[in-house]
């Protein structure tokens, strides 16, 4: 059988380097594979994340040769395996060790996101009614497995660390399931402007091009959100109609 | 323990799947405090690989159906020694979880007129299955999920149990250890709930990711708690076979909810000469009848590719073995062939199926609108588990809770798709009701023996000071290969003897493992502690197997090829002896309530 070989980064997140292991390979492995087969023989002790190893769960992020991905669906058939397979750990999260990372801080960020508030019942037996052509694009965006490739890709996460003032893009096609969902009357406009940092975005459709879901996260998502927000809080005409209104502007529908 | 490592709660819940999740936000609901245990990071357990759907009796798609028929498929597939009064609440409580999950965010596929939609699947009558595609897993746990993480529950991640404390009878809480550090942990709690799903790496092919090593069947049996039908393990019948990286990932019972076929290598298919006698009123015999039953034809009956999964799993074993599988060992699953039926079949497909689609075309470079897949039984669901109270879901041990796959009773010798999704919400949230409720009423938690916290410290440390020693994984490896040659979907007496045998000397290896590299994130040490949990499990099914001389469900004696009514009359108990040995008795099935006898006979 033919052999691989492989530089992987072994280490936490000051000291540490890319070692190199040699394994076997077989028709259809992925990189998962391999890490496991190495794991197994070589490096006990190796730390990798993974569960479903079917592209379902979203735990086995890593960058393969330089590349955000899921270990389970990448295939070692698409590499070139006559030079070194390189895998390290996301670079937008502290590293914990080896090819493991911190990702808590996406955790603390969603559990700051206005939860789902749905309108009252349609129906007596306490029931919705919603026709499917209505959810087909919040059902695009549950899609998500939360393997936060498209935070460790985003350049305002990645490059800058501004993590305290922008949320990235997992979260705005969070917030935009809840925005955009039929039967939900909360209003997330003023914290995606402030808090949520939505500006940051400058729509470079990175997140959308490593996205293991096919979410189509910059023009599905972020876009009509930065339309919502522009249209409520940079529109003259609105503004100056506000000015002789009362209560909220409507922005649902 | 120092201060920093410990945690009190009213409330601690192990594992963070559906029915975990479920247990823990109705416990906080009733004003406790909550502890979740998380074997991995939040919202990966096992329920994310869900796909089918959460059956429940809503009757939107047909008026038919309602918790009686719900009741009586559940019963029938599992043969009659399921828990009734489990299968009871679960057909009546299962539309009210769907509909509530509905009101924290979740949305399913839905109807014309806007209700939610509903599929049908192996065994159940009508169209059952609340769905999302086929990602309703993800679903489910998304929306738990998303609405827990607002309901005040304190969440650990990565962390694991090492064993349950106890305070004389009483249950007093568990001692563990959290990934990142590996740093020891306590938590003292009044109530615990075990949720930690199955135990699907005992053996080598399986659906299951690495979590599911049977930590809380064990943790429960070392406490002192009885499990039960631990001689049922399922073998879903369709798993991935090509290429060898990906065999035993799941293939969803929906492809064949939607239409889908088995064919062998004749191209001819095999299950209309399959028909069992007591699904014969309720089978197509006709390929135009199961093709209109798949689109939701209410006269037609269903083909016999949506027989339970025990059957259909047992029939491709003998294509297999005969000679008529596919090149690759298994045997062929087409839903491309619908093309000559709907006009738009490829879209169709991809809309219904998008992630059976997406798998195959990744993972092994097939296009299911256009191919054939290739198909055979995984290692799938546990039906065996913690014996509990059916209203309450208490454990004999006072305070011990378990819910969800870990739990036993409701799906008896075999459970039908969609029935897993449905029992996680009933019992999580049941489980989480009456674990609260316990916790009030006792409003004291006891003080844990520091002795064990030593004693358990020490072992889980031990494989770290051997200087020589085996390697965990081999192990985990030896004994995955054994159970699946000797313990696997046909089973006959001598082997299992010889699996007894096995299990006694990897046992005795187990005690000798070395594990190298220190604590922190240690994935080899990590396999090291499920060892145990494995080896517990793995005995307990291969000594109920041994003593069940019959062919019930999943479980399928090639020596006992029939059912025997005497051996239908009983259900395996396991409980660890005095003398520390594993014991096995037989009880009685309870005897079912009245009306619900007749419910069953109505329906047969």
């Amino acid at each position: 059988m033919p052999v691989a070989t492989f530089h992987i980064w072994r280490g936490g997140i000051t000291e540490g380097k890319n070692e190199t292991y040699s394994t076997e390979i077989s028709e259809g492995m992925v990189v998962l594979d391999a890490v496991h087969q190495i794991q197994a023989v070589h490096a006990n002790d190796l730390a990798v994340r993974w569960n479903c190893k079917a592209g379902k769960c979203g735990s086995c992020s890593a960058e393969i040769n330089g590349l955000p991905k899921l270990m389970c669906m990448t295939r070692l058939s698409d590499l070139a395996i006559d030079k070194p397979i390189l895998i390290q750990p996301m670079k937008a999260f502290p590293v914990i060790k080896d090819l493991v990372t911190d990702v808590s801080w996406n955790f603390a960020v969603k559990k700051k996101i206005k939860k789902f508030k749905p309108r009252p019942p349609d129906a007596i037996d306490g029931t919705w009614r919603m026709v499917q052509n209505d959810i087909d694009r919040v059902q695009e965006f549950r899609k998500c497995i939360e393997c936060f490739l498209c935070q460790d890709v985003c350049h305002v996460l990645r490059e800058h660390k501004l993590h305290d003032q922008f949320i990235g893009p997992r979260f705005l096609v969070y917030v935009a399931a809840l925005e955009m969902h039929p039967l939900d009357i909360e209003d997330r406009l003023q914290d995606l402007k402030n808090e949520e940092g939505i500006g940051y975005c400058n729509i470079t459709k990175c997140c959308t091009t490593v996205c293991p879901e096919d979410i189509i996260i910059t023009d599905n998502a972020i876009i009509p959100l930065k339309e919502r927000v522009a249209d409520r809080y940079y529109d003259p005409i609105k503004k100056l109609l506000s000015i002789f209104r009362t209560g909220k502007v409507k922005t649902k529908g | 323990m120092s201060t920093s490592d410990s945690y009190d709660y009213d409330v601690l819940v192990i594992g963070a799947g559906g029915a975990g999740l479920r247990a823990a936000i109705e416990a906080a609901a009733m004003g406790v405090s909550v502890g979740l245990i998380c074997k991995s990071l939040l919202g990966k357990a096992h329920t994310v690989m869900a796909e089918g759907g959460i059956a429940a009796s809503l009757s939107n798609v047909d008026e038919r159906d309602n918790w009686k028929v719900h009741f009586a498929d559940t019963m029938r597939g599992g043969q009659y020694i399921n828990n009734w009064r489990m299968a009871e609440l679960h057909a009546k409580e299962a539309p009210d979880r769907v509909r509530e999950l509905e009101a924290w965010g979740a949305l399913f596929d839905r109807t014309k007129d806007g209700r939610i939609l509903q599929r049908n699947f192996g065994g159940h009558k009508y169209p059952r299955l609340a769905h999302v595609g086929d990602r309703t897993g993800l679903e489910m746990i998304r929306t738990l999920q998303d609405h827990g993480i607002h309901q005040g529950i304190s969440v650990h991640m990565e962390c694991t149990i090492i064993t349950l404390l106890k305070n004389g009878s009483q249950i007093a809480g568990a001692f563990g250890y959290e990934r990142e550090k590996g740093q020891f942990k306590l938590y003292r709690a009044k109530s615990v709930i075990i949720a930690t799903g199955g135990i699907g790496r005992a053996f080598k092919i399986t659906s299951n990711s690495w979590e599911y090593t049977g930590d809380g069947h064990s943790l429960a049996y070392h406490a002192g708690a009885e499990l039960i039908d631990m001689e049922f393990v399922q073998f879903h019948p369709t798993g991935m076979v090509w290429p060898p990286s990906v065999r035993g990932i799941l293939v969803t019972e929906g492809v064949r909810g939607e239409g889908g076929i088995l064919l062998n290598k004749e191209n001819k298919r095999f299950m209309f000469d399959e028909i069992p006698e007591l699904y014969r009123n309720q089978t197509a015999d006709n390929i135009e009848e199961g093709w209109k039953y798949t689109q939701g034809e209410r006269s037609a009956r269903r083909p016999p590719e949506l027989l339970t999964r025990d059957h259909v799993a047992r029939c491709i074993v003998k294509e297999i073995k005969e000679g008529r599988g596919s090149p690759h060992n298994g045997v062929f699953l087409d839903i491309s062939w619908i093309k000559d039926k709907l006009p738009n079949a490829a879209e169709h497909i991809k809309k219904k199926l998008p992630s059976m689609y997406h798998q195959f075309k990744k993972l092994a470079d097939i296009d299911i609108t256009r191919q054939p897949m290739e198909v055979g039984p995984t290692t799938h669901y546990m039906m065996g588990g913690i014996r509990v109270d059916a209203d309450t879901q208490m454990s004999i041990i006072p305070g011990l809770f378990a819910a969800g796959e870990a739990a036993a009773g409701l799906h008896g010798a075999n459970r039908l798709g969609g029935n897993s999704l449905s029992d996680l919400l009933v019992f999580g949230k049941r489980a989480g009701e009456f674990a609260a409720k316990y916790a009030k009423e006792n409003s004291q938690a006891l003080p844990v023996n520091e002795d064990d916290i030593s004693t358990f410290s020490k072992w889980a440390l031990n494989p770290f000071e051997r200087t020589e020693g085996e390697n965990p994984y081999q192990l985990q490896y030896d004994l995955q290969e054994m159970m699946q040659d000797l313990v696997g979907i046909v089973r006959t007496e001598n082997e299992l003897t010889k699996a007894i045998d096995e299990i006694k000397k990897i046992w005795a290896r187990a005690d000798k493992i070395k594990v190298v590299g220190n604590r922190e994130y240690n994935n080899g040490w990590h396999t090291a502690l499920d060892l145990k949990n494995l080896l517990t499990v793995s005995e307990a099914i291969a000594k109920a197997a041994v003593l069940r001389k019959e062919s019930r469900g999943a479980h399928f004696r090639e020596d006992y090829p029939q059912k025997d009514e005497k051996n239908g009359k009983f259900n395996f108990v396991i409980y660890k002896g005095d003398d520390g040995d594993m014991k096995v008795k037989s009880e009685p099935v309870p005897a079912i309530r009245p009306d619900l006898l007749q419910i069953i006979e109505e329906m047969k």
